[in-house]
Parts: C-alpha cells; structure tokens; sequence
C-alpha cells in the first residue's frame, strides 16, 4: 500500500515562494493567474500485512506529528493502493 | 557556572558560540553531541546557529527528535536556562519550547549582516544587564527568520512581556518585528540575530556579550549561598 501526504502552508501564512511563481507567470504572459500557492508531498510505502484503517491513522499520526508543522502549515492524507 | 553548547549534525556556530561562553565571558564551557541522553552538570544550554540535519523536512524538524532534545526538555522544565539562537531558535519552536514558527524571509534571500535590535525586555536571565530600550548591533545569517505565530499567541507574548529583541528595521517579514522571544516561565530563549558572533571588539560589536553577562549574573543569583562552591 502506499500513502501520499500533501503539505502546504495555511492559506493565513503568507507564501513568498507562491507569490514569486505567480509574479513570473504574469510576466510570462499568463494575467489569468491570479494565485498559486507552493507545498510539497510525501509518497509514503507502507509494508504489506497492514490494515487500511491502521495505515492511515499512522500517517495521519505521521504527518500531524512530523511531515507539517501544524502552526504554519495543513495537510492532507491520501491511501493509494 | 557551566555553559554547554548542544552540536548537532550540521550546527555551524557550535565553535562560535563556545568562544563567546568560554573565551570572551571567560566560564567553563563544553560541547554536548546530539546523541547524548544527558547535559551533565551545565546551568546553561546553547542551541546554536547552523544547519541541523541539513534543514530537511523544515528548520529544526529533525533536531527536534534527536535523543539531547528529551534532555533540554528536562532541563527547561526544572527551569534550566537554554537560549537557542537562529537554527536553535528554529529548534526550540518546532521542539514546541517556544510557540510560534519561523518561515522563509518575506524577499526570499538569505540574509547576512549586521543590524540593529531593541532590547524589548530585561525582565528575563538573558537580558537583565541590557538596558530597556537599548539598541545592540548583531549580525543575522538565516533564510527562514520570518516570525509567524496567530494573533492571539502575539498578543499573548506582548501581554506576558515575553518579546526579548526587536528589530529596528525588519529584514525578514517577522510579525510586529520580533527577533527574540522568551517562554512563559522566561527561561528559555530563541533569538534570529547572533549574539555569539558579536562578542569581542575584535568581530566589530561586542553588543552581544550581553547576553552572555546577563545568563551569568542571573546564574550566579540564584546561588544558594554567594562564594561557596562545592
């Protein structure tokens, strides 16, 4: 089983790296850019043998606790199979 | 009194930071490595400027798990005095010993160089020989410094006196210009500028000296009997 956690900062922390790639998109002839906001995802491998319920509250525990700092950032969990 | 300097994997002020303790405030100073379970008999921490763990994942997210963080925690807890100072500041608020977070600079650029910080409080150990008001000149070095936190824990540090420093001339985007800020029980400190670096005439302001003086005053107060050592 494999997971995939989105992390991006809370929409209330400003984002200058998101900010800069709209700025160039605009310069790059896209003016129907209005936002973008930078994050990162984590593809996680999970070893066989292990429940769905179990996994995802491990990497719902994982990405509260390690993967986003839940001050600046939220995130998002995703079980693929 | 004993100062300890935490060296982590990637910590790039560990020898700076020493300097300043031992050399320039002239106290017994040692480094303690990231895998140890015990700080020994220091009064003092140092988390110090770097890189640790290359900054992976976030600033401080993984020194955060490293076995010597449960032994600061310890130690803050029975009301050891620890100063984290940039990438320890980065440390300290992911370790959840100082609230808030520290984020990319407001321009994006790393920034290096000197300028100019308000003591906001000398109602602290770190900074009760600094002067209210009193403006020092240190360096900052860092690409995260941008202090974030919500509203309500800014007005709650404001209210409780815990902004240590401010900047005179925001550099990174930090919220109402905090450079430094002290936990509840005021005995742990996280700054962005770097008072180590600035503790000698020689490295062009000893401004930072301050803080050293002052860990050092407020240890050797609360010595139960002034002169007698065992």
């Amino acid at each position: 089983m494999k997971a995939r956690v989105f992390v991006s900062l809370k929409t209330t922390v400003l984002d200058p790296q998101g900010k800069t790639v709209r700025a160039a998109l605009q310069g790059l002839g896209y003016p129907a850019i209005e936002d973008v906001r930078q994050g990162k995802f984590f593809d996680i491998a999970i070893a066989s043998g292990v429940t769905r319920e179990q996994a995802r509250k491990d990497i719902e525990t994982i990405a509260h606790d390690v993967l986003a700092n839940p001050v600046i950032e939220e995130y998002r969990v995703e079980l693929l199979d | 009194m004993k100062f300890g300097v935490i060296v982590f994997p990637g910590s790039n002020c560990d020898h700076d930071a020493f300097y300043a303790a031992s050399h320039n405030l002239g106290q017994p100073t040692e480094y303690i490595w990231h895998d140890s379970r015990s700080l020994g008999d220091v009064d003092a921490v140092i988390l110090p400027g770097g890189f640790a763990y290359g900054d992976y994942l976030r600033c401080g997210a993984i020194a955060r798990f490293s076995p010597v963080m449960q032994a600061v925690q310890r130690f803050a807890a029975e009301g050891g005095l620890v100063l984290g100072i940039c990438n320890g500041f980065q440390i300290l608020v992911e370790a959840g010993l100082l609230p808030g977070a520290l984020i990319r600079n407001r321009g994006l650029k790393f920034i290096c160089r000197e300028l100019r910080l308000r003591v906001a409080t000398t109602h602290s150990p770190f900074t009760g020989a600094l002067h209210e008001g009193q403006v020092l000149r240190l360096p900052i070095a860092h690409g995260e410094g941008c202090y974030f936190a919500e509203p309500r824990t800014l007005d709650e540090l404001e209210a409780e006196d815990r902004v240590a420093f401010r900047y005179l001339d925001n550099p990174n985007g930090s919220l109402r210009d905090i450079a430094g800020i002290l936990s509840r029980e005021r005995n742990v400190m996280g700054m962005m500028p770097h008072p180590e670096r600035a503790s000698d005439p020689l490295m062009g302001s000893a401004d930072g000296l301050g803080v050293f003086q002052s860990m050092l005053a407020a240890v050797e107060a609360a010595r139960p009997v002034a002169g007698v050592r065992p």
